[in-house]
C-alpha cells in the first residue's frame, strides 16, 4: 500500500541538441486494493504502412536486474505497429557505447537507428539507466538520457525511454507511459481496474457485485469519474487514484450516469433523469451545488464528451427520431446535428487535436468504431467486429481503444486512427469493457 | 404534427379502454431499440380521470402481504415491452393499475421501476431507454392515483439481463421494467 507520489526516475539529458523531456517521472501509485494478478495479454493485428527498422542492444548489465528493460523497449515500439524489430544478436563485444558502435554492421542488417544503454546500481539501492538513440545513416547521435529509477520503476523507466524513441523517430508523442482504465466482469463480480498501457500492473480500483460502468481519467490523471450500480440505482462516483477515497458526486432521484471531465477538470457532464427523461447537466467534480442543466429535450440526450479546448459539447440524442451525434456550445447555444450517415450514430469522443470524433456505428447487424472529420463530415469506419463499444482515444490520437467481443467474451481492442494497426488485449480470467485511455501524466 | 399528437392520443385512449391492438415487434436480428418519439402516455396532453375502473366501495386496503402472495396481481412485477418501444401494452395495464391502487392505499409506501433494455447498441445509450420505459410505468402509475413522489424510476439498461442469451427471445425479456418497493 503506497500512499504517496513516489518521484521516480530522475532523468537527465546526454547530449546536447535535442530539448530535454521531462525531467522528472511522476509515478502515481494506486493506494487501493491488491494488484490483480491477471494481465492483459497484448497481441498486433496488423501494422503501419511503413515500418521503421530498429535494433535495440541489451543494454550493459540489464541481464541481472528484476526487470530487464530492452524486451519492454521492444514491446512496446512492436506494439505500435510503426516500427520492425532488426536482430541485434550474435555480436560480440556488444556495444554500449557510441564509440563502440560498427556502423557498417548495422547498415548490414538493414536498421536505420540502435538504441544502446547500460544500468548500473547506485549506493543507495537505485539504478542509474542510461540509453542512446543512434542514426545509422548520419552515425550520429539522435538522442540519449539518463534516468535513475529503484527497482519497481524499471519498467516504467523502459516505457519511458520508448517514448523518446517513439517521438524522436515518428514526430508523434509516445504513450507507452500512460495507463488504461476498464472494467473486468468476473463471474458476479465487477472490477474496475487500471493498467499500464501495455497491460501490465492492473489493479483493482474499485469493486462490487453490482455494475460499474463508465470509467472517464479526470485531465490530469489523478481521479477516475464512474457508474456505480451498488446502491441499486446508477449513481455517479469521483475515486482518487492517491489515497483509494471515493465520494458519490450525483446521486438524484432517478438515475444518475455517462460522467465525462472539462478539459480544465473544474467541471463534470452527467446524465440525470431527476426532472425527468435523460438530460445532460454540468456538476462540480465534488458533487457540491446545484447542478446546471445543458440540454432542454423532450428526448434522450446522453453521452456528453467536451473538445479539447471545452467550448463544444458533443453527445448523443435522439431528438431527431433515432440517436445521432450532435454538438452544442457550452457557453450556450443550439446544438447541431453532427452524423448524418445511418440510422444508429452514439457515443462520440473528441480526439485528442479537437479535429475529429470516433464514435460507434450501427452498420447493417454490425457496430463499429468510426471516425468523422469536424470540418469535412468525411466518416471513416474503422474496426469490422460485430459488437464494437465505448471508443478511446489514446492521448496523442494515433491509436483508439475500445471494447469488442471475441468467442462471447469481452476483449479490449486498439486501432490506429487511421485504421491500419489492430492490437488486441485479453484479460485470462473475465469479460473486459468499458475501456478509457488515460491522459499523458502530467 | 397535428396528425401524430391526434394519433398519439388516439392510441391513448385506446390503450386506457382496453382495446388498444397491440403493436407488433419489429424483431429485425440487426435492429436496435433506437427510436426518438415515445408514444406511450407520457406525451398525452389530456390527462383522464384518475382510476377509471369503478372500484367497489367495500374494499378493503390490501397489506404487505399481498406482495407475494402468488395469487395475487401484485405479486407480478415485471411489464415487457415491444422492441423499440415504451408503450405499456395492454396486457400489463392489469397489473400496472393494481399497483397504482396499492400505492394510493398506502400512501406510506414508495417503490423503484427499475427499466432494462437489451443489449444491443451502447450502454450508456440503453441507459437512456430503461429510463424512459421506467418513466412510462410511472406515468400511468401517476395518471391511475399514486403519488409521483412514492415512484422513483431508475434504469440498469442492458447491465442486468434475465435473459442471457443473445437471441430475440433473451432481448425480449430484457426490454422490461421491474416493480421493486422500498424494502424489499
Amino acid at each position: 500500500m503506497i500512499k504517496e507520489f513516489v518521484g521516480a526516475t530522475s532523468g537527465k539529458f546526454l547530449g546536447r541538441p535535442y530539448r530535454v523531456l521531462r525531467a522528472v517521472v511522476v509515478l502515481i501509485s494506486l493506494a487501493l486494493l491488491p494488484a490483480a494478478h491477471a494481465a492483459l495479454t497484448i497481441e498486433i493485428v496488423g501494422t503501419g504502412a511503413s515500418q521503421f527498422p530498429i535494433a535495440i542492444v541489451p543494454f550493459r548489465a540489464e541481464a541481472g536486474l528484476a526487470q530487464a528493460l530492452t524486451p519492454v523497449v521492444a514491446a512496446d515500439l512492436a506494439r505500435s505497429g510503426l516500427f520492425s524489430m532488426v536482430d541485434a544478436g550474435g555480436l560480440n563485444p556488444l556495444p554500449y557505447e557510441p564509440q563502440d558502435v560498427n556502423y557498417a554492421i548495422w547498415r548490414a542488417r538493414g536498421a536505420d537507428a540502435v538504441v544502446i544503454g547500460s544500468v548500473a546500481p547506485l549506493p543507495d539501492g537505485r539504478y542509474d539507466v542510461r540509453f542512446r538513440l543512434m542514426d545509422v545513416a548520419k552515425q550520429a547521435q539522435l538522442a540519449g538520457f539518463a534516468y535513475t529509477a529503484n527497482a519497481t520503476q524499471l519498467r516504467l523507466t523502459a516505457h519511458r525511454i520508448a517514448d523518446v524513441i517513439y517521438e524522436m523517430l515518428t514526430s508523434g508523442k509516445g504513450v507507452f507511459s500512460t495507463r488504461i482504465a476498464y472494467i473486468v466482469k468476473k463471474g458476479k463480480r465487477y472490477e474496475l481496474q487500471v493498467a499500464d498501457a501495455d497491460g501490465y500492473g492492473a489493479q483493482t480500483v474499485r469493486w462490487s457485485d453490482e455494475p460499474i460502468i463508465s470509467p472517464s481519467w479526470s485531465p490530469d490523471g489523478t481521479r477516475l469519474a464512474y457508474v456505480s450500480f451498488e446502491q441499486k440505482k446508477a449513481v455517479v462516483y469521483v475515486q482518487s487514484l492517491m489515497t483509494g477515497q471515493y465520494q458519490a458526486v450525483a446521486n438524484y432521484w432517478g438515475s444518475n450516469s455517462a460522467p465525462t471531465w472539462s478539459p480544465d477538470g473544474r467541471t463534470l457532464a452527467v446524465v440525470l433523469s431527476k426532472e425527468g427523461g435523460s438530460q445532460i447537466y454540468f456538476i462540480s467534480t465534488d458533487g457540491k451545488g446545484q447542478p446546471r442543466r445543458m440540454t432542454n429535450s423532450s428526448a434522450i440526450d446522453t453521452e456528453p464528451n467536451f473538445s479539447p479546448d471545452g467550448e463544444l459539447l458533443l453527445f448523443t440524442s435522439d431528438r431527431g427520431g433515432s440517436p445521432q451525434i450532435y454538438g452544442m456550445p457550452t457557453a450556450g447555444g443550439d446544438p447541431r446535428r453532427l452524423t448524418f450517415e445511418g440510422s444508429y450514430n452514439v457515443t462520440p469522443r473528441v480526439s485528442p487535436d479537437g479535429k475529429s470524433f470516433t464514435f460507434i456505428q450501427r452498420n447493417g447487424g454490425r457496430f463499429n468504431v468510426a471516425v468523422q472529420d469536424m470540418t469535412t463530415r468525411q466518416v471513416q469506419v474503422l474496426t469490422d467486429g460485430v459488437i464494437d463499444e465505448s471508443p478511446s482515444f489514446a492521448p496523442n490520437g494515433r491509436m483508439i481503444l475500445y471494447a469488442t467481443e471475441v468467442r462471447g467474451r469481452g476483449v479490449l481492442s486498439a486501432v490506429s486512427s487511421d485504421g491500419r494497426v489492430k492490437q488486441r488485449l485479453t484479460e485470462d480470467a473475465g469479460d473486459v469493457r468499458e475501456p478509457a485511455w488515460g491522459p499523458f501524466p502530467k | 404534427m397535428n396528425r401524430i399528437l391526434t394519433a398519439t392520443v388516439v392510441l391513448f385512449l385506446l390503450a386506457l379502454a382496453g382495446c388498444a391492438a397491440t403493436p407488433t415487434a419489429e424483431q429485425s436480428g440487426a435492429a436496435v431499440e433506437d427510436r426518438g418519439k415515445p408514444v406511450g402516455p407520457p406525451v398525452v396532453p389530456a390527462k383522464p380521470k384518475p382510476d377509471t375502473g369503478a372500484k367497489p366501495l367495500f374494499e378493503k386496503p390490501l397489506g404487505a402481504a399481498a406482495l407475494k402472495d402468488p395469487g395475487n396481481i401484485l405479486s407480478r412485477r415485471s411489464v415487457y415491452f415491444d422492441f423499440d418501444s415504451n408503450l405499456v401494452k395492454d396486457e400489463f395495464r392489469p397489473l400496472v393499475t393494481a399497483h397504482a391502487r396499492y400505492l394510493q392505499q398506502n400512501p406510506g409506501t414508495k417503490m423503484r421501476i427499475e427499466g432494462h433494455a437489451d443489449e444491443r447498441g451502447s450502454r450508456e445509450y440503453n441507459i437512456a431507454l430503461g429510463q424512459r420505459r421506467s418513466e412510462a410505468v410511472k406515468q400511468m402509475m401517476q395518471l391511475l392515483g399514486a403519488r409521483p413522489d412514492q415512484i422513483e424510476s431508475v434504469s440498469f439498461g442492458e447491465e442486468k439481463p434475465k435473459g442471457t442469451g443473445h437471441d430475440e427471445a433473451s432481448w425480449a425479456e430484457n426490454r422490461r421494467g421491474d416493480i421493486v418497493y422500498q424494502g424489499e
